[in-house]
């Protein structure tokens, strides 16, 4: 199975490790990532100003490219899934945002949403299943107790993400419990680690990483797990605990026994 | 040709301020067929039908047409004045120009050619009008009242004490519905029990009520006057007469792990259970999901203790059939799923419970024997929130957009009894408005404010947080202080939105009685009809139809009560003569018609037809018009045209077109 990969700026820099473990594990697990080509950045923030056009454009390219292709869009860093999942709603929806979008790209054919979006996790979940995830796992990570860390991107607004229960996720829970670890519920998995003011207002976002840190570890979490490189950032610089934080993909590659083969 | 009369009506300004009515008058005197029209202020006010009775004798119309409200406001009336005036009433139709025209129109040219179109149609409708003659239908002097609750038995005591017999079918094991489940009731703070169990035994005992508990209503047909009903009575294994209500067999039952319904799910019962000790009838059911002997042909142990030799695994279904007159709906409601409202975390934490839940813990003998404590782990609470509006007033598609009314007056009674109680815990509640309109329910909130010092916040809990020490944080807000709130609580108490209880949709479908987005019946009229379903012969009591609190539930059971004695009073009932009638000549016998009818009530027969000459017997279309309700579903079906509503022919619905299109 092929799909058509957006992996995202951050991907290419301070998030490699997200990205190469996703592709090694997408390999072991039987499905091929096609990197489409002449990405741009996605801007990182989805516009919310109505008449806002340019900022779309670069997802509507990437959305007309995987429709090009007759392949579903997976995305991986969990900004330009919000964003592109969110501009592919306005284009399939919102009548003007889809005309001037098309007035400016000028394609062959208009494009309308046509493409499916998925998360990395939704290709596990929906295409993939976990229980064949399970079955190929080599590596169990018996033992950990792992705390998930969803944020806010993934999951709200949660009509147009429709990813998961957005009060009460269980997507990363069932990924956890397929590797082998046992999952720790905390009630501040999906509340906002504070990413976007990090710089800003660095003592409020602080304040927001220690609620969800304090948390996790009260519950018994050795570890955090996160999809989104800004998360990683916050939890790892902006809170004072010293829970260790990992990328989805690096635990996933490690249970499918392909984490070394990257390494080299 | 008929002699047609055209009354235009001006509803005092509702129509007069939007349509020409003078314009209107002298236009529809040009129509062939008329031979006088007038305009007048108040058309059905008495000096108004005495114009339309002078023009008849004046005149010698034939016709009438009255361009005025709905035909569903006021065409009885206009009927019922051309009858006394001499001509059939049949010859009468409305214009409406009121609803379908002056209220939705803001432009008075257009609005007054609109309603020269309507009179115009009525006009050619009229001309092709035939006198009509209602049958005679015979009124089966029994009324089916369906739930059990507080407003099933005030409906069916009221019923009775008039004298006539009344049913009451009940779902659950025994009556009480809802408020057999309440502690205090607001805003007296009386016991619940005390005011509803005398109820129970008087309906019990009332030789003119029936009551079948654990039984279901399974099909419905016939029509006002003349229902007949298949009841389901549910397997009890327990012989009804036989039984004592001893109670040995449910403490010797080794099948404990049934959640107790009663108890919303708290606490367990045996296999074999009465719901509540008050249970009426105090006759135990077993639960074939739960009991062992059933499920695996070992144990019998209920049997083995039972001195009265009542238990009985052989026990089946039994399907009652009875004819009744008049059918009330009194199904009552229960309250939401909290699924979608998971950041109130009450799928994540035992402490974190609904009112009804607090009402069962608060409760004598409820599963905590009445104490205030946490189902996690016993303690007694120290702080505990009360949520209002869960579910109700919401704005997306997550719960219902209706205020579920008792809300407010509930938490504020679990408040004050809370402090009352127990003075040292400290009582939060969130809440967007406090509605407390009824009669003592203000001055009872501002008690609990005042009096109770029960701390009342403006604002919305945006999330519960489990802790990892067991205790439950709140995050709010304070829309007044404009200021987020972090709040520990022991407990948190959700005011969860109520709905109609879900075999509504079931039971309303077999009643052709129709229902709203909310599932909640409509009523004939929101405002002049509230306790009758559009559907002739039933009628409604109680939250089925919307929220309301117990004063209301029984006010309303009392008038669905009064209906329902007003129509079992009467021995014969007018029909409907609009029914559908086959022209025999036209007929090919090929079943569509029958196929269609929602009220069984076309057949086919062979019958000997003489078509112009031509002698032979052929299968056609007969209508039983005591069932045809009019609905006129076999005149659109049948593909030779030979079927016809009567008042409603193709005829004359194709010269309405004609005239409208002219």
């Amino acid at each position: 199975m092929k799909y058509s990969y957006y992996s995202g700026c951050t991907l290419r820099t301070k998030a490699k490790s997200l990205d190469v473990y996703a592709r090694a594990s997408a390999k072991a697990l039987g499905f091929e990532l096609e990197e489409i080509e002449n990405w741009q950045c996605c801007g990182g923030v989805y516009p919310l100003g109505s008449d806002e056009i340019a900022t779309k454009l670069s997802s509507v390219r990437a959305l007309n490219e995987a429709k090009q292709k007759g392949q579903e869009l997976v995305t991986m860093c969990s900004a330009c899934h919000h964003v592109i999942k969110r501009v592919n709603d306005d284009m399939k929806n919102v009548d003007d945002i889809r005309t001037r979008a098309n007035n400016y790209m000028q394609l062959d054919e208009p494009y309308a949403g046509e493409t499916t979006v998925l998360h990395f996790l939704e290709v596990l979940r929906d295409r993939v299943g976990f229980d064949k995830i399970k079955e190929k796992v080599v590596n169990p990570l018996t033992g950990k107790k792992i705390g998930a860390y969803y944020g806010c991107l993934l999951l709200r607004p949660s009509n147009i993400m429709a990813f998961d229960n957005a009060e009460n996720p269980t997507i990363m829970e069932d990924f956890i419990r397929a590797l082998g670890a046992e999952p720790v519920i905390y009630p501040y998995r999906n509340e906002c680690c504070g990413g976007h003011i990090s710089l800003k207002e660095k003592e409020r976002a602080a304040s927001m990483c220690n609620e969800i840190v304090k948390s996790a570890s009260g519950f018994g979490a050795d570890m955090l797990i996160t999809a989104c490189p800004l998360c990683m950032y916050n939890l790892n610089k902006n809170s004072a605990g010293d829970l260790p934080v990992y990328y989805i993909t690096e635990l996933l590659a490690e249970a499918l026994g392909v984490k070394e083969e990257v390494a080299k | 040709m008929q002699r047609i009369g055209v009354f235009v009506c001006h509803c005092g300004s509702n129509i007069a301020a939007t349509v020409d009515v003078k314009k209107v008058v002298e236009l529809i005197k040009l129509e062939p067929g008329v031979v006088h029209a007038e305009d007048y202020q108040y058309m059905c006010s008495e000096a108004g039908q005495e114009k339309i009775a002078v023009a008849i004798r004046e005149k010698g119309l034939t016709g009438i047409v009255v361009c005025s409200c709905s035909p569903r406001m006021h065409e009885a009336t206009f009927r019922k004045a051309a009858e006394k005036a001499g001509i059939n009433p049949y010859m009468v139709e409305i214009a409406n120009i009121r609803e379908q025209c002056s209220w939705i129109h803001k432009d008075m040219e257009e609005a007054t050619k609109k309603a020269v179109i309507l009179a115009r149609a009525a006009v050619a409708k009229v001309n092709l009008n035939a006198p009509l003659k209602p049958g005679e239908s015979l009124v089966t002097k029994r009324a089916l009242v369906i739930g059990g609750g507080i407003a099933g038995i005030q409906t069916a005591l009221d019923i009775a004490d008039a004298g006539y017999e009344v049913d009451i079918v009940e779902k659950t094991p025994s009556i009480g519905g809802r408020m057999s489940q309440l502690d205090k009731t607001f805003p007296t703070l009386d016991c619940s029990a005390c005011i509803l169990t005398p109820k129970m035994v008087d309906a019990a005992a009332h030789e003119k009520i029936n009551i079948y508990t654990y039984s279901e209503v399974e099909k419905v047909s016939g029509f006002v006057g003349d229902f007949t009903v298949d009841i389901r009575k549910k397997a009890r294994y327990v012989d009804m007469d036989k039984c004592t209500g001893c109670g040995v067999c449910q403490e010797k039952c080794p099948s404990k792990k049934a959640p107790s319904e009663f108890n919303r799910g708290l606490n367990k019962r045996s296999a074999i259970y009465t719901p509540f000790a008050q249970a009426i009838p105090n006759v135990p059911v077993i639960d074939a999901d739960y009991c062992v002997k059933l499920k695996t042909g070992k144990c019998g142990l209920c049997e083995k203790v039972c001195q009265a030799g009542a238990i009985d695994y052989t026990q089946k279904d039994e399907i009652i059939t009875q004819k009744y007159g008049a059918i009330v709906v009194a199904t009552g409601f229960d309250v939401i799923k909290l699924d979608k409202y998971d950041e109130y975390a009450y799928s994540q934490s035992k402490d974190v419970i609904t009112s009804l839940e607090l009402e069962r813990i608060m409760n004598a003998a409820g599963p905590t024997k009445g104490h205030l404590e946490r189902l996690s782990d016993g303690k007694a609470p120290k702080n505990i929130v009360f949520i209002q509006c869960v579910g109700s007033r919401c704005s997306d598609n997550r719960g219902k957009s209706y205020c579920s009314k008792i809300c407010c007056m509930y938490t504020a009674k679990h408040a004050m009894l809370i402090r009352d109680k127990y003075p040292d815990v400290n009582v939060t509640v969130f809440y967007i408005d406090v509605r407390t309109p009824g009669k003592n329910f203000d001055e009872f909130y501002r008690r609990a404010v005042e009096e109770y010092g029960v701390n009342y916040i403006k604002g919305q809990v945006g999330k519960v947080l489990p802790q990892p020490d067991g205790q439950l944080l709140v995050q709010g807000v304070d829309l007044i202080d404009n200021k987020q709130i972090k709040m520990e609580a022991d407990m948190v108490v959700l005011a969860a939105a109520i709905e109609p209880e879900s075999s509504v949709r079931k039971i309303a479908t077999m009643l052709t009685a129709s229902i709203d987005t909310n599932n909640f019946l409509t009523e004939a009229h929101p405002k002049l009809r509230p306790v009758e379903s559009p559907t002739a012969g039933v009628f409604l009591s109680g939250v089925c139809q919307g929220p309301k609190d117990i004063p209301e539930t029984v006010a309303q059971a009392g008038a669905a009560a009064v209906k329902v004695v007003g129509l079992l009073a009467k021995d014969k009932l007018l029909t409907n003569p609009c029914t559908a009638k086959p022209d025999e000549l036209l007929c090919n016998g090929c079943s569509t018609c029958a196929n269609v009818c929602p009220y069984g009530a076309i057949s086919y027969e062979d019958k000997l037809i003489n078509d112009h000459g031509i002698r032979e017997t052929r299968r056609v279309a007969s209508v039983n018009s005591a069932l045809c309700q009019g609905c006129g579903a076999c005149t659109v079906a049948c593909p030779s045209g030979c079927m016809d509503l009567q008042g409603f022919s193709n005829r004359q619905i194709i010269a309405e077109v004609d005239a409208i299109c002219r």
